[in-house]
């Protein structure tokens, strides 16, 4: 168990920076989660954590210790691939051993460490088979495993659910969850599924194009999202954006046009902004208390909600597309007009052109 | 579901298969079919007309020292030869797999000496050891070392074991490196993270799943050792000195060509037939079940 501490971390291919410097400190048993679109860094950030790639600048603090220059297994963690990496000429017992025999245990001690950790994880009838001859979450499983007994000072995480199926991942993610809870490991878990990143994290890294967006809990991330790509990121569907400025409590919208709030007054901006509003904080209203409508393009529905897809209509400026979640009554057909409403205190403004939250 | 080419004309799929049938029909069958007719047979002195004899041929092979030892001959060349050859080039591929600059060009170079002709080979190694003009052969008469392969069995059984192990590692090479970089590389970190350190590593990971690869370079290498290291032998010892270095192969063509004894030659290429075939059905026995992880 311990905390770790990411300060100013950079990673350089040769000329090419590809991790700007990005700092996080994580609590003793905390579980955070880096989440982010392909390419932003954060398997490579999470390989630097582990020692697998050198760090080219900033350093790396696991448990008070400062690990930069130590080979990954001087570092006390453990890792779960996402294609497992099990050694495949190894029965299950033979693979989660493999550690605890390197580390010179007692053949007492290994067997009583892993007959735990497979308990733990319902692999008891399956010790001394094959991975071949198991199914994709028993091998998730046994990698997991692995891990577990050694029991070491961090957990690692490389997207360890993207190769199960859709069933398969929900119920893991619930098990990586309660375990990682009841053993209370400090976790470091990558992926670029906003579900998983949501339901796992105590807190969530969000990196786009290496550099952490946003650190917070997940529902801070999903209320105030820090930036106008955490807003698109995080959130499904994503949130809908309409340029404009907004004055007082209207939002005058760029191809003409405005929306307006009531009595709630925005935050007054001189420059132009992006206005977000999630698909479930637009609300079907009375045509007089709208504050825009959207004409309906297409239509998903999902049994508890329907998702309306559209343009804003008539005198609000058409165009912008839009997209409302509406509950799964409302019946709602392609060619449809629906008035909405929008709650002040559920929009979010965005500096056009930082995309920083105003 | 497997796919499968289906012909509508009923002829077409015979004319297609008849350029390899015919190749292989001439070439190998009938050769073959005549060696095993050749074996029962023993020609007069003059070689104007032969006896049908039965298996005296083979009965007087297994009863000649001469022949049982090139048999040991060749157990003791083979060995070397795949031993020396195969650890080199896994060497070399677990070298070259670590290199990240210019890797394609050692690649290339590596791969050079396979493209060296057998006696080519032997020629170059018989002039760097040549014990009175070999460059090598100076340089180690001056720092002490007793080399004569001209006259010393021994001395010629190693350099004939080093001309056909170098040139057999460029081979070896190409399948460890393959073999080698179709291990996962998160197999590898996995096992780093587990706290295995580099040789730990190749021991308990790499090794055993190079398995396949190693077991088919062995079969491959014995085969190379026992029939393909002809002329290199051929060209660098001709067996000798005395019949140290006389493979079974060799005595093939010495007892047939030099010594005219054809009835005797054909029956031994009988011998090597079955050992082929015996190496052939382990191979594919094995290559059938090679999933053995």
């Amino acid at each position: 168990m311990a905390t770790i501490s990411i300060r100013d971390i950079r990673k350089s291919y040769g000329n090419t920076e590809v991790i700007h410097g990005v700092s996080i400190d994580v609590a003793d048993g905390e579980f955070i989660v880096i989440v982010g679109p392909s390419g932003c860094g954060k398997s490579t950030l999470l390989r630097m954590v582990a020692g697998l790639e050198r760090i080219t600048g900033g350093t790396i603090d696991i448990g008070g210790r400062v690990v930069n220059e130590l080979e990954p297994r001087e570092r006390d963690i453990a890792m779960v691939f996402q294609n497992y990496a099990l050694y495949p000429h190894m029965s299950v017992f033979d693979n989660m051993a493999y550690g605890l025999k390197i580390a010179g245990q007692s053949k007492e001690e290994i067997r009583a460490r892993v007959d735990k950790a497979a308990a733990m994880l319902q692999l008891e009838p399956y010790l001394d088979r094959k991975p071949r001859a198991l199914s994709g979450g028993q091998r998730q499983r046994v990698a997991m495993g692995r891990a577990l007994v050694r029991d070491p000072a961090v957990f690692l995480f490389d997207e360890p659910l993207s190769n199960l199926d859709a069933k398969l991942r929900v119920q893991m993610r619930l098990e990586i969850k309660q375990l990682q809870r009841s053993v209370g490991t400090t976790s470091l878990y990558v992926t670029h599924d906003q579900v998983e990143a949501m339901t796992l994290a105590d807190r969530l890294v969000v990196m786009n194009g290496g550099i952490a967006e946003q650190i917070d809990t997940p529902m801070a991330v999903y209320e105030r999202p820090a930036t106008r790509f955490v807003a698109g990121f995080i959130g499904s569907p994503a949130m809908n954006m309409l340029e404009g400025t907004a004055k007082g409590s209207i939002f005058a919208l760029e191809g003409g046009g405005r929306l307006t709030f009531g009595d709630a007054e925005l935050a007054e901006t001189e420059r132009p902004v992006l206005l977000g509003v999630r698909p479930e904080h637009l609300k079907l209203a009375a045509s007089d208390e709208a504050a825009l409508e959207l004409s309906v393009t297409a239509v998903e529905t999902l049994g508890a909600d329907t998702l309306a897809h559209g343009s804003l209509s008539g005198a609000n400026g058409a165009g912008s597309a839009l997209v409302a979640r509406l509950p799964g009554s409302v019946k709602v057909t392609p060619g449809d007009t629906l008035p909405l409403a929008i709650d002040a205190r559920s929009v979010h403004l965005f500096d056009a052109e930082t995309g920083r939250r105003v | 579901m497997e796919k499968r080419v289906t012909f509508d004309h009923r002829l077409l799929p015979y004319l297609l298969l008849t350029p390899q049938l015919v190749v292989t029909i001439v070439f190998f069958f009938w050769p073959a079919a005549q060696a095993l007719y050749q074996s029962l047979l023993l020609p007069d002195p003059f070689g104007l007309s032969s006896r049908f004899v039965w298996l005296s041929n083979f009965e007087y092979l297994f009863n000649d020292r001469y022949y049982l030892e090139a048999f040991t001959t060749t157990a003791v060349f083979t060995f070397f030869v795949t031993l020396v050859s195969m650890s080199m080039a896994l060497l070399f591929a677990v070298l070259a797999d670590q290199v990240i600059k210019g890797a394609s060009t050692y690649k290339t170079l590596l791969i050079w000496p396979y493209a060296v002709a057998p006696a080519v080979a032997g020629v170059m190694w018989l002039f760097m050891f040549q014990p009175s003009i070999g460059v090598l052969a100076f340089y180690m008469k001056a720092v002490g070392v007793p080399w004569n392969p001209v006259l010393d069995g021994t001395h010629a059984m190693t350099l004939v074991i080093l001309a056909a192990a170098w040139k057999q590692i460029s081979y070896n090479f190409l399948f460890f490196l393959a073999g080698l970089q179709a291990i996962p590389k998160s197999l590898i970190e996995a096992a780093a993270i587990d706290g295995a350190g580099k040789w730990h590593r190749f021991r308990t990971i790499v090794f055993p799943l190079l398995s396949p690869t190693t077991f088919f370079l062995l079969v491959v290498n014995v085969v190379y050792a026992f029939f393909e290291t002809f002329g290199i032998i051929h060209t660098m010892t001709a067996g000798g000195p005395g019949r140290s270095t006389t493979i079974l192969v060799y005595k093939v063509y010495s007892d047939g060509f030099v010594g005219q004894d054809l009835g005797s030659s054909a029956a031994q290429s009988v011998i090597l037939m079955l050992v082929v075939g015996v190496l052939t059905i382990i191979q594919f026995r094995y290559i059938e079940r090679r999933v053995h992880y």
